[in-house]
Formats: C-alpha cells, sequence, structure tokens
C-alpha cells in the first residue's frame, strides 16, 4: 500500500518537472543533457585522505567520472577553473528530521491511560516499527537551502517520535529534481529512542528504566512471533522483523544513556550508532568500550552570564566545566579511537555549525578527522560509502566548492553541488575586494578596511586616526560606499562610487556635500604577511585549554581514581559486631580491600599507620533503602513492573553518594518506588565515589525486588482511578493472580516446550524458586500479614518488610514466618497509614526476634543514620552494640551480603569508617570512610577539595567574563538541582510522600 | 508471672481509657516543687553543676548552687535529681504543629489559606491543642512553639503556644506575636506543565515582586493615618509592625534577598525582624547584627542547597552566624516538619559536632529562641521570677541517647508524658510478653 501510495506521488511531482525515460511527454519535446562538467586545478578532498593538489573533477549525470592531475577532458564539457580553490565532498547528517514534522502532542483525558490505543498493533504504543519517515516526507526547499549553506549535501531524516520510531529515508539536498532522483534510500535504517511517543498518552514506560525493560521485552517478543507462534497479527513486531538488518540508530542524547543503549543492544546481538549528548569525554573509557561508532551534537555550550555575582553563585562547577570542556569532545573522540560522525542536531540553526566545527578543531580536533565525521564516517555508518561522503569515481557528484581551507575563519564556500546540481551560495566571479586600502580626498589622507563576506561587507574607515561612519554596497562589479565627512557635527556625507576591476585597487569618484566631485584612486595594501602568517601558525600550534577532568566530573570529584592501600589503625575503640564485641585499644589491619588482623599490638612493614587513639572504628553504614544514585526510581506505568531493574539506571554522578559517604555509609540498596504492588529490581552498591555506575554494583549480588502495600499501591493520595487495586482487597488478589500465572509459566518453561520469554514472569519466577528475594513497602498489620500469607501459599518467604511501621502489632507472626522489618526510627503521621506507627518499632521487633534494620529512603537522613540507631537506645532501650547493629549488621544479613560486609572480622570486605567520637553520640563524626581498602572520604581530603572548588570556580568565572567581553553569546544562569527521589517519585511528576 | 498480669491488667485498663483520648492536661501547681543536684543548663549559657531549683504558683522562686543554698525544703515536694539535667522547655518556632494532623489526608490540613496577602489570617484559632503530634513533642522536651500559617506572599499571623492545654485559649501564651512573610526567590521554577524546563531560572519578576511588598507597606501606613470608616482587615493587622507591637517575620534564604529584606524593612520603618530561613545569612551577619536583625536558622537536618555546597554546611550555620554575634534559634520547618519537631534538641546537638559548645547550642533552642519570639521575660531560661517551664532528663538531652525525661513541668503544672505512641509500645509490648 504505501509503495504504491509512494509511486502516485512520484508521478503526480515529476510531470512538473522532469519526466523519467518511460514517462509520457506532453509540454514539449525530450531532450537530455549528456554534457560533462569539469573543473580543474582545484585542491580536490577526494576523501579527507586522498587529496589531490591542481586536479581536475570530471562529473556526469549526477555523478563523479573521474578525478585526477591527468583527467582528460572530454569535448562536450563544461570548464570551470577553480585555480586556487578547493573542493570536498559536502557533508552528510546521520541524524536528521528534514522534511518531515514532528507529531503533534494528544491531549485531554482525564487519569493516565493503561491500555493501548491501537489494535493490530504491538500492545504498547510507543513501538512503533511500521512507521515510515518515507510517508511523511516533504521535501522542505527552505531548510534545505539552510544545510547546504552548512556545506551539507545528504541528510538521513526520520520520524523523530516514539521509543521504536521506524525507518529512516536518505535523501540528497537536491532541490531541482524530484523524489523520484534526490530519495537515495527510502528505507535508511531505523530509528529508537528511550522518549515515549507525543501521539499516545499510554502510561508505560514512565521512566527511562521502563524504556530500557520495554526494548528487551520488545525483542524477545519479535523473536517469538518470528518463530510463527503467535495467533494473532502484530504489525509492528512483523515491521521490526523486518527492519531488523537496516542500521539501528539509537536517540540516547547523552553519555549515560548510550551506554545504557549499548547494553540492550549487547543483549540481541545488535551494535546500535549511538546519537551521544556531547558529554562522551567525561567516561571515554566507557564509550570507548560500546565499540558504536557516535553521532555527535556539537551544541557547545556558551557561557553563562555571570555579572551578577549573587545568581552566578548557584552555578554548580559541573555546568561551568561543561562550557570549558565540551569544545574538546570530539578531540578526546578521536585521540580514543571511536568513531564518529557530526549532526546538526540539537543546533537552533545549521548556520552555528561551522564555527562549532571550527571550534572543536581549536580544541584538538584535526582537520582530517573533523572532515571524516562529516563525510565518510556518516556514509559508512548509514552503508553507503560507494554513493556519498567521497568524491570517489562513481559516488554521486556532491561536492562543495571553497576559497580555501574550509576549516579556517573566512573560508568562503561559493558553490554546494548535490547530484550535479549546481547552488550558488557566493558568487566565484566576484572579485575578492576585501583588504585595506589607502586613498586621498581633498588633501586627506584615508585608510580604508573592506571585511566580511562578499556579499555583506562591512567597511570602516579612518582619516586622522578618527573613525568615520561609513557604509558600504557591492555587487556587479561596482562599490558604493557612504561615510560621513569631516564636520561630525553635521549630518553630511561624502559618496565614493567605483567599478572594479582587479582586486589591486580602484579608481572612483568622490561626490561631496556640496556636490563638487573628484577622483580617487584606492590603492590595495599589501599584506603584512609575516607577521600575519606567523601569528596564525602560532594560533594553529596553540589548542585551547580546558580544566582538568575529574571522576565524576563535578564538584568532590577525583581527579585521578583513589587507590587501595594497606592500612594499620592503631588504638582504636573497635566495635567489631562480632562475639569479641567492643574491644578497647585495638589495632586492625586492612590489606588487598579485606580486613587481614583484628588484635592488639599489630605491624605491618608496608602499611600506613593511622593513630586512632581516641577514636571509634566501625564497620561501613548498610542502607537497606535508599534511593540516592538512581536516575529513576518509579516505573508507575502498570501495576505490575517486575521487568525493570534500578541496576539499569544507577547514577554514579549523584552527589548524594559523596554526602553519604560523609556520613559513614558504604553500601546501599537503591530500591524502586511504591507506586505499584510489584515494584521493580533493586541495585545494591557500594558507595565507591568516582567509579562507573556499573562497577558500583556489587559483584554476584544478590536478588532482590521491591514490591508495596497500602496508600501510594492504590494509589489513594493523587487523582487515579482506574488502575487495579484501589483497595488492600484487590492487592491481595493481584497478587494471587500473578505468582499463579509465574507459576504457571515457571512450569511451562521446565517442561521444555517453547514458551514467550516474558522477563516480568521470569522474575516472579525467582521469587517462586527462592532465587530472588522481596523488600516490602509496608505500613499497616491488615497488609503486612496479607502477604505473609500469600507467600505461604506459594511456599516461599517474604525476605524483608521496609517501613513497616506497624510491625510491632505482628512482631510474633513476622519471627515466625523469618521475615526481617527495616523501618524508620522516628517519622510517622504523614499519612493516614502511618498513624499508628511508633519509634518503638525497632525495639520491639528487636525484642520479638525479628532481623531489624534502620532505614532512611531519604538522601538527608541517610548520611546521619548512626543518630537514627541512636534514637533506637532513647526509644525502647535497646543496647548500643544492638542498635549499632541496625545500621551495619543486620541490613547486611537482610541483603544477605554478611558473609561480606557488616562487621570487622578478619576475611570480610574492609569496608570501614573511623569516628572522631562514639559512633551513635549526636557529636561524633565520620573521619575516613573506606571501602574495600580504598579511602573515598576523608575529611581532611574534604576541606582540601573545597579550597579547590572555590578557586576553579573563579578561574572559570574570568573565563566567562571574558568571553562575554569579547562579544561571544551567554546565556542565562541557571541552579542546578536534583531531584529527592523518595518512594512514591515519578519522573516528571511531583508526588512526594512515603 | 502473678504480678506481670496484675501490671497486663492495669496496663490494659489504662489503654481501654486512654488509648483513644488524649493526655489530660495538668492541674495548676498546687504545692511548691524542690528539684535538687541536677545539673541545671539555664538556656543563657551558664550550668549549675549541683543545683536547686524551686518553683512555686508556676514561677521559679530560686536556682541556685546547691551547696551555697542554704533553703529549708520543708513542705516542699523534693525531686531529687542527683545526676540527672535540668534544662528550661525546649521552644520549636516557625510550627504548623496543631494546624495539620495527618499531611496527606486534606481534611485535616489548616496551614495555610488561598490569596497572598493575609496578615490577618491567624493561626491561633486553628491550633488543635489535642493533637497526637503536639503531644508527642513533650516527652522530648520541646513544650513551647509559636504556631505559624503558611503559603502566599504574607501567609498570617502566628502565635506562641504552650504544649499542654485544654483548647488554643488556654494555650496561647503570646496571641499574635507575628506577621509571616515569604521573601520573593531570585530563581523560579519553569512551568513545566506549559511545556517549559521545571528547572529553576532567574526570577525575572523579583524586582516587581519587592515593588508590591513595599507597595504593601506604603498602603498600610497611609490607611493608619487615614481614618478608617471602611475597615480594611489585612492593614489593621499589619499597623503592628510599625509601632512594635509585632514581629515580622521574613522567611528568605538568599543572600541578597535576606539584604533586601533588610533594607526594605528598615527603610518603611519596621521596628522588630527576624530572618527565618536564612541559609546564606552567615554571609551578611555584620548587615544583620547591625541591624540587630535575629536569624531563625532553617532545620539543622537537611541538605546542602547547591550541589558544590560543603557536605556539613546545614550542620555549622549556627556556629557560623554565633560566631559573628548573630542572634540565632532553630526551627525545624520543611518536609515532615511536625512531627520531626520532636527532634529538635537533636538538631541542636549536631550543631556541637559542628563547632558550637553544648551551652551555646541549649540557647539555640531555649534562650535565644524566647528572645527572638519576646517571649524571654517568663520563658527560655531558668532564672528566679521566670515561669517554671522546665524538664528532668537522665542525661544529656541534646543526644539521643540520653535523652529521656522523667518530669516535664509547664507554668509549674507537672504534665503527663505518655503520648498515643508511648501507650501503643507499651500495649504491645505485654502483648508479645504475654506470649512468651
Amino acid at each position: 500500500m504505501n509503495r504504491i501510495k509512494y509511486a502516485i506521488a512520484l508521478c503526480f511531482c515529476s510531470f512538473a518537472l522532469f519526466a523519467q525515460d518511460y514517462f509520457p511527454k506532453n509540454d514539449g519535446v525530450k531532450s537530455k543533457n549528456t554534457n560533462y562538467h569539469a573543473f580543474t586545478n582545484a585542491k580536490i578532498y577526494v576523501s579527507a585522505n586522498q587529496i589531490i593538489d591542481k586536479g581536475t573533477l570530471l562529473i556526469k549525470d549526477g555523478k563523479v567520472v573521474a578525478t585526477g592531475t591527468s583527467v582528460s577532458i572530454p569535448q562536450n564539457s563544461t570548464i570551470v577553473d577553480l585555480d586556487g580553490k578547493s573542493i570536498y565532498p559536502s557533508f552528510i547528517d546521520p541524524y536528521s528530521t528534514f522534511g518531515v514534522k514532528k507529531p503533534e502532542r494528544v491531549r485531554g483525558g482525564n487519569g493516565p491511560q493503561y491500555g493501548p490505543s491501537r489494535t493490530g498493533f504491538y500492545w504498547n504504543d510507543h513501538v512503533m516499527p511500521e512507521n515510515n519517515a518515507i510517508d511523511k516526507f516533504k521535501f522542505d526547499s527552505k531548510s534545505a537551502k539552510a544545510l547546504m549553506k552548512a556545506g551539507f549535501g545528504v541528510v538521513n531524516t526520520h520520524i523523530e517520535d516514539g521509543i521504536i520510531r521506524g525507518t529512516g529515508t536518505l535523501v540528497a539536498l537536491n532541490s531541482e529534481d524530484d523524489n523520484a532522483t534526490r530519495i537515495l534510500d527510502p528505507n535508511s535504517g531505523q530509528y529508537l529512542s528511550f522518549s515515549k511517543s507525543a501521539t499516545s498518552r499510554q502510561s508505560y514506560p514512565g521512566s527511562i528504566m521502563g524504556s530500557i525493560a520495554l526494548l528487551r521485552q520488545m525483542h524477545y517478543d519479535a523473536d517469538w512471533y518470528a518463530k510463527g507462534y503467535s495467533e494473532t497479527r502484530d504489525r509492528s513486531l512483523e515491521a521490526l522483523n523486518r527492519n531488523k538488518s537496516l542500521v539501528q540508530i539509537f536517540d540516547a542524547g547523552s553519555r549515560v544513556n548510550g551506554l545504557r543503549a549499548d547494553k540492550i543492544g549487547d543483549l540481541f546481538g545488535i551494535q546500535y550508532v549511538i546519537l551521544g549528548g556531547g558529554d562522551e569525554y567525561e567516561r571515554i573509557d566507557d564509550v570507548k568500550g560500546t565499540n558504536a561508532t557516535y553521532i555527535i551534537p556539537i551544541n557547545f555550550p556558551n557561557a553563562y552570564d555571570v555579572e551578577n555575582a549573587y545568581l552566578s553563585r548557584s552555578l554548580s562547577l559541573s555546568d561551568m566545566r561543561e562550557w570549558n570542556q565540551a569544545p574538546a569532545n570530539p578531540k578526546h573522540l578521536a585521540d580514543n579511537g571511536v568513531a564518529f560522525a557530526f549532526t546538526t542536531h540539537e543546533l537552533k540553526s545549521p548556520k552555528s555549525f561551522m564555527a562549532n566545527v571550527i571550534k572543536a578543531i581549536d580544541y584538538g580536533l584535526s582537520k582530517e578527522k573533523a572532515l571524516e565525521a562529516l563525510t565518510s564516517v556518516p556514509a559508512k555508518l548509514l552503508g553507503k560509502s560507494s554513493e556519498i561522503g567521497s568524491l570517489k569515481n562513481g559516488a554521486y557528484a556532491n561536492f562543495l566548492i571553497a576559497s580555501g581551507d574550509i576549516f579556517e575563519k573566512g573560508t568562503t564556500l561559493y558553490e554546494n553541488w548535490v547530484q550535479g546540481k549546481k547552488t550558488i551560495l557566493e558568487d566565484m566571479s566576484v572579485l575578492d575586494i576585501r583588504g585595506d586600502y589607502k586613498f586621498n580626498l581633498a588633501g586627506d589622507d584615508y585608510n580604508m578596511t573592506l571585511s566580511g563576506s562578499l556579499s555583506k561587507l562591512k567597511s570602516e574607515i579612518t582619516s586622522a586616526d578618527k573613525k568615520r561612519g561609513s557604509k558600504v554596497s557591492y555587487a556587479d562589479d561596482w562599490v558604493n560606499i557612504a561615510m560621513t565627512s569631516k564636520d561630525s557635527t553635521k549630518q553630511e556625507f561624502i559618496r565614493l562610487v567605483a567599478n572594479v576591476k582587479n582586486t589591486n585597487g580602484f579608481n572612483g569618484r568622490a561626490i561631496f556635500p556640496d556636490g563638487n566631485e573628484l577622483t580617487f584612486y584606492a590603492a590595495k595594501q599589501p599584506k603584512d604577511d609575516n607577521s600575519e602568517k606567523s601569528d596564525k601558525k602560532d594560533k594553529e600550534r596553540k589548542v585551547k585549554e580546558t580544566v582538568a577532568i575529574t571522576y565524576p566530573n563535578m564538584a568532590y570529584g577525583f581527579a585521578e581514581k583513589p587507590r587501595q592501600e594497606t592500612l594499620l589503625f592503631k588504638n582504636a575503640t573497635v566495635w567489631t559486631n562480632e562475639d569479641q564485641g567492643i574491644l578497647e585499644n585495638a589495632d586492625v589491619l586492612i590489606k588487598n580491600g579485606k580486613i587481614a588482623k583484628v588484635g592488639t599490638n599489630l605491624s605491618d612493614s608496608g602499611a600506613r599507620v593511622i593513630d586512632a587513639t581516641g577514636k571509634h572504628l566501625t564497620a561501613g553504614i548498610i542502607d537497606e533503602h535508599s534511593h540516592i544514585a538512581a536516575a529513576s526510581i518509579n516505573e508507575g506505568g502498570q501495576n505490575s513492573s517486575a521487568e525493570v531493574s534500578i541496576e539499569d539506571v544507577v547514577d554514579d554522578e549523584d552527589i548524594g553518594i559523596y554526602r553519604n559517604l560523609a556520613g559513614g555509609v558504604t553500601s546501599i540498596q537503591i530500591l524502586h518506588g511504591s507506586a505499584n504492588p510489584i515494584g521493580g529490581r533493586s541495585a545494591i552498591i557500594k558507595l565507591k565515589w568516582g567509579e562507573s555506575a556499573d562497577d558500583l554494583i556489587f559483584d554476584n549480588s544478590p536478588k532482590f525486588i521491591k514490591f508495596a502495600l497500602g496508600e501510594n499501591v492504590k494509589q489513594s493520595n493523587w487523582s487515579s482511578y482506574s488502575r487495579f487495586p484501589q483497595s488492600r482487597m484487590g492487592v491481595e488478589q493481584l497478587y494471587m493472580d500473578y505468582f499463579t500465572r509465574a507459576k504457571a509459566y515457571d512450569d511451562a518453561k521446565k517442561s521444555g516446550k517453547p514458551y514467550r520469554i516474558d522477563v516480568e514472569m521470569e522474575v516472579l519466577a525467582e521469587i517462586l524458586n527462592k532465587e530472588r528475594f522481596i523488600s516490602c513497602h509496608s505500613y499497616v498489620q491488615s497488609e503486612i500479614n496479607m502477604l505473609m500469607k500469600v507467600a505461604e501459599k506459594f511456599d516461599f518467604n517474604i525476605n524483608t518488610f521496609t517501613h513497616i511501621l506497624e510491625g510491632y502489632k505482628v512482631a510474633d507472626k513476622m519471627a515466625e514466618h523469618g521475615v526481617g522489618g527495616s523501618t524508620f526510627s522516628d517519622w510517622w503521621a504523614y499519612k493516614y497509614e502511618v498513624n499508628d506507627a511508633i519509634p518503638y518499632n525497632a525495639a520491639i521487633m528487636h525484642d520479638a526476634g525479628v532481623v531489624v534494620a534502620i532505614n532512611s529512603d531519604d538522601s538527608e537522613m541517610s548520611r546521619r543514620l548512626n543518630q537514627e540507631a541512636a534514637k533506637s537506645v532513647k526509644y525502647g532501650g535497646v543496647s548500643e552494640e544492638d542498635a549499632w547493629k541496625f545500621v551495619t549488621l543486620n541490613p547486611a544479613k537482610l541483603l544477605h551480603i554478611d558473609d561480606r560486609v557488616g562487621s570487622i572480622k578478619v576475611g570480610k570486605d574492609a569496608d570501614l569508617v573511623l569516628w572522631n567520637a562514639h559512633p551513635m553520640s549526636i557529636y561524633a563524626k565520620a573521619e575516613k570512610t573506606i571501602i574495600e581498602g580504598v579511602t573515598y572520604f576523608d575529611l581532611d581530603r574534604d576541606q582540601r577539595i573545597r579550597r579547590q572548588i572555590t578557586k576553579e570556580k573563579s578561574e572559570l568565572i574570568n573565563q566567562m567574563m571574558t568571553a562575554k567581553n569579547k562579544g561571544l553569546k551567554t546565556q542565562p544562569i541557571k541552579k542546578k538541582e536534583k531531584d529527592e527521589m523518595h518512594c512514591d517519585y515519578l519522573d516528571h511528576a511531583n508526588h512526594a510522600q512515603h | 508471672m502473678k504480678t506481670n498480669y496484675i501490671t497486663l491488667l492495669l496496663v490494659a485498663l489504662l489503654s481501654i481509657s486512654t488509648v483513644v483520648a488524649q493526655q489530660t492536661p495538668a492541674k495548676a501547681q498546687s504545692k511548691t516543687i524542690a528539684i535538687t543536684n541536677a545539673t541545671a543548663h539555664l538556656g543563657n549559657g551558664q550550668v549549675i553543676e549541683k543545683s536547686l531549683i524551686v518553683f512555686e504558683n508556676g514561677k521559679l522562686t530560686n536556682v541556685a548552687d546547691m551547696s551555697m543554698a542554704k533553703m529549708d525544703l520543708g513542705g516542699m515536694e523534693v525531686i531529687n535529681a542527683e545526676g540527672k539535667h535540668v534544662y528550661p522547655g525546649f521552644i520549636v518556632p516557625n510550627s504548623t504543629l496543631g494546624l495539620v494532623e495527618i499531611g496527606a489526608v486534606r481534611a485535616t490540613d489548616d496551614d495555610s489559606e488561598i490569596g497572598s496577602w493575609n496578615p490577618h489570617i491567624r493561626s491561633l484559632i486553628a491550633y488543635n491543642a489535642e493533637s497526637k503530634i503536639v503531644e508527642s513533642m513533650r516527652p522530648n522536651g520541646v513544650l513551647l512553639g509559636q504556631i505559624t500559617p503558611r503559603g502566599g506572599r504574607v501567609s498570617g499571623t502566628s502565635s506562641i503556644v504552650q504544649f499542654d492545654a485544654w483548647n488554643w485559649e488556654d494555650a496561647a501564651i503570646k496571641v499574635d506575636d507575628g506577621i509571616h512573610m515569604n521573601w520573593p526567590n531570585s530563581f523560579s521554577r519553569g512551568r513545566w506543565w506549559l511545556g517549559e524546563d521545571p528547572g529553576w531560572k532567574v526570577n525575572k519578576n523579583y524586582d516587581g515582586q519587592v515593588s508590591e511588598i513595599k507597595d504593601f507597606f506604603y498602603n498600610t501606613k497611609a490607611y493608619m493615618k487615614g481614618n478608617k470608616a471602611t475597615k480594611h482587615l489585612p492593614y489593621e493587622a499589619t499597623h503592628g509592625l510599625f509601632d512594635g507591637t509585632k514581629t515580622l517575620y521574613v522567611h528568605v534564604d538568599d543572600e541578597k534577598g535576606i539584604i533586601d529584606a533588610v533594607n526594605v524593612c528598615i527603610t518603611h520603618g519596621v521596628q522588630r525582624m527576624v530572618i527565618v530561613g536564612g541559609y546564606e545569612a552567615h554571609k551578611v551577619s555584620d548587615l544583620l547584627k547591625k541591624n540587630n536583625v535575629s536569624v531563625l536558622l532553617q532545620r539543622v537536618h537537611s541538605r546542602p542547597s547547591n550541589t558544590d555546597d560543603d557536605y556539613d554546611m546545614p550542620f555549622k550555620l549556627a556556629k557560623l552566624l554565633v560566631d559573628k554575634g548573630v542572634t540565632v534559634g532553630l526551627e525545624s520547618s520543611g518536609q515532615m516538619e511536625r512531627m520531626n519537631s520532636r527532634n529538635l534538641p537533636f538538631y541542636a546537638g549536631t550543631t556541637v559536632a559542628y563547632g558550637l559548645s553544648k551551652e551555646q547550642a541549649l540557647q539555640l533552642i531555649t534562650g535565644n529562641t524566647a528572645k527572638i519570639l519576646g517571649i524571654d521575660d517568663q520563658y527560655g531560661t531558668l532564672e528566679i521570677g521566670k515561669s517554671a517551664t522546665l524538664f528532668i532528663s537522665e542525661g544529656d538531652a541534646l543526644d539521643m541517647r540520653t535523652n529521656n525525661l522523667s518530669h516535664a513541668f509547664i507554668d509549674g503544672r507537672q504534665l503527663s508524658l505518655e503520648t498515643h505512641q508511648t501507650e501503643l509500645w507499651k500495649r504491645y509490648s505485654e502483648k508479645l510478653k504475654t506470649q512468651d
């Protein structure tokens, strides 16, 4: 159907333009131009690394026939002498929306929409592989002209909407011919992203981790569909399978999302081409590790307008650094062997494109790599190397004629040829009269400079060191200049008019305000070649410097990643959390990241000795319930989201990591939120500040998932009435339903028969098989009891109830079931279901034999968990030793990592905190926080780095002031604020309860 | 086992009678009480190691060193508090206690009114003296509070109450003490619902918003000079700012906002002003000191405002201001502010880890706050002639491990330290014990 439409559209267009060979002709005789065009004496860049000096380019029928120094030019050729000029292959933009309108956002509707809007397609509206850009494509001459002015000849366009966006269209910016000629490929690659479509209100996915999960599930479904198991028709999956062989271009838009996309690809053997974010330099090794080709936007940020000292104080170091460092991104990519193409994407207009490429070169990118990024790399990634991106024989005659090196400022682009069709950007027959002149009028000497572009000249005239107002126009070899007269009090003008015959100077006539006329000769002054050339060379050699990158690249980041040390703590009060209890005046030796010895009078020749006299050494704090260090927390688009995982969205740049270290925290469980009864999988991480996200996650991490009960999952506190369940009664049945289905799924899987891989069911089956543990958000006793009973029906145990504020009412039942309780120390009264929450909860559960932890669910409280533990001493009289275990050993037990962390025992990980006082005293402060022998927080370093931050920010502010004074564009100050995430944090929404 | 059973029975009976209702307010002091041998923290920076504290009819009649004061304690109720500590009742300013019971249940929320200019809106009449949350303040030593409305440019008028009363009228110790104004922010959020970037951008309307405040002052003063034939409730309520009968509490955090607020208020003749929040107040401490402007400092247990800020910035702000000679009290507004207010002593304790002395920290929630709120003639310190609003703790009350109250008094009345929460604790502890 589509193809027919396409053909019909073509027919109609064609009559109006040039008819194809087999098309009838009724408006004249059939005529075909078989002439050659030859361009001689040019410096020809056949490709970035094949350059011909004084060569000839011969083209015919829109293609390159030959290039070289000894090309024989046929008789029927038009010849253009390009002596002194250069020819480049024109540029290719592999990520474009040229000629394809972005769909409008659908509006209306009360409350969220959970189901799809379509039938016969994939269950999720945001997956649209069946879309084809060609169906919406309409050649846009105005945009084409703008792109051609920037040097582009070909763009790959697509519908920029949805998670799967369907196929793109490769189109030459040929305004003269029609789609029959300029569409180089109507199915040029498939486009993907993490962003939902504007055309549907379907809730899922509501987060980046949901998008990731959806992409995974969709691939499994496509595979199953391809094998013919589906009994119904799904045109999306059919299209997806059809598009499999195409290049896959992923709109990631940032370094981190690029890495996330690449991981999905790895799972299914797909190598995505990744649209990056320009921040790849921040962790270039990770980017290199993807082996992907990147498409890189070059919308380098403008300096911030920092004149207002109060406002500029709110600028973060990372935003300031971005301005300083981003122009070097292409250089870092090139230096590390990452293949990349440039795109105009993210630029407001293609006008600034070339200036930004030149900026990248100023920051160290080689011109050769720059040209590759504009030509051969995009051609290759699109699988079109023989047709575009070079001037090899047989390739399209897509090329630029320039006055010289296109990567130098002041070079003029004269012509942009696409498929052998010429577009004039600047008339190259015009004499270049730019330069400095001297002339004399009525006894006065004048100096004149003509600059700017030839079509828009600028003039500056001085006489007797005084500047005169002037205006110049230049067309058809005639110069007209109007300048103010000597008497600046009068509005009088002297007019100059001259016919230009050569570039050495021009004769003309001056007309004075009183009507007198005089002749004059403006003599062009020789360029001060020596000084300017050496200046220029100096400039070329001097690559612009940037401030140092740190890990992470923000305030408090490490210039070099810190190393593991052998450390010997002498004479400390050691809280072992083991049978030895609290040891006074004890020594602890840590080596190779492990606790090597605990005792007295220890020594080790290789160790750095730390005098811990009067100080307390404890195991690192473990937070069972945290939401820091994650890019998203809730996937509330459905009532179950077992398929999503926080491990996909760990954020290594959250300042919360550093602040938690400063509070003595070393390990956390990042839990999914409480938006739905079955939430997502957890990430259990160590707070290794400076390391990449994946390296934070525990090796062989125990598997956890978040469940949730009560007001949040029944959506009691905001307007949403359409999602099941809306009552606690429904919550039970939801679990019954899912576990019943998971059981059936698992049975089918184990039977050996073919089955559709369903990630959600896989995860739930892991629970049934006791391979995955539940940490369940819970408040009131009825629901706590209910979930234990549901689990018992399916023969497994709930591992942890988190929050569990009425745990004290059913502590006996909990102990019997064997579930742990991870609770707040003293929160209550913020919603109805915590009306009976009491700070004695931890103590009562502990007394009843439940393994108790105190958690934070809050990035402020998490850095004072030592104080929160101490509240158990106040409320309920728990012993200090036991209370301390509430935030160390007990959460380790609940997370099944107590074989590695949670106490000071030989062989365990050296995750330790040195406190200046009793660790549960309100007066205590963490001095050093160590993970696996690496000191990630040190109070002394913290003091040092504060001074460095102040210094670096002052320097950058100075640089920005300088930039503004130079007349460069600035942007207004913005204030960075990371969303503080809690249980019910939804991406782009503002529910903030617990 | 038998005793257990009896206790259980007693507790059960007690529970039945009290678990639904709140604690009954204490009767007026009938007998002179003497607390002996305690370490007395006076709330003005001084400590008496072995003290004698006597109060009669709700007033302190003696606060002295035990060894110096030769006093006949006959006829008095003597509490020997050897090894224990006595403190003035802690004061939580800028609080919505009693205005909201359960944040998520709209029907229980009475903390803000619609409109921008609400000086006439009075918190006191909505104050629920029987709130379960108010009651839960007392076991931690928080005995007084300034009940403050929220929202708008001018939120309304606060009043100061004590936390053991039958009703708001009995609770009030200073009615309509001040007006609360939210100073315009230098930054504003993008309106994401209109498709704007939701991040913070420079507030282009800042100057206009400041002008509105000036206009409001001008109009109030003009109105008061006229014949007031047509009553204007907001202007009537604002008048007290210019004759010193009311304090203007300006809620503002950024340096420029604080400077502007101080200058605008001085220019317009506001007699008493206090900065509430004051995250960057330490940068303009000279200005504040010169103009006698105090600071009710934002919650100590909070995150630094900016990514690049020192991790301990909120912990050390008090120290930075106190060192410069500014009068500082601690407030506790923000997320979960009501139930969290019982942690006020631990906010003070945290400032000790970051530089202050323990007695200085104590002043931030007692003597200084009383001074700032204008109730220091009666409350905030243990001095002869002042109200006997105080408590006895087993240990250091600024540290959660040792904050453990045995007695608490408001105006000499010994109040119950039981709460909805302690009752549930006892009830369920007993339930579990009997199952053993």
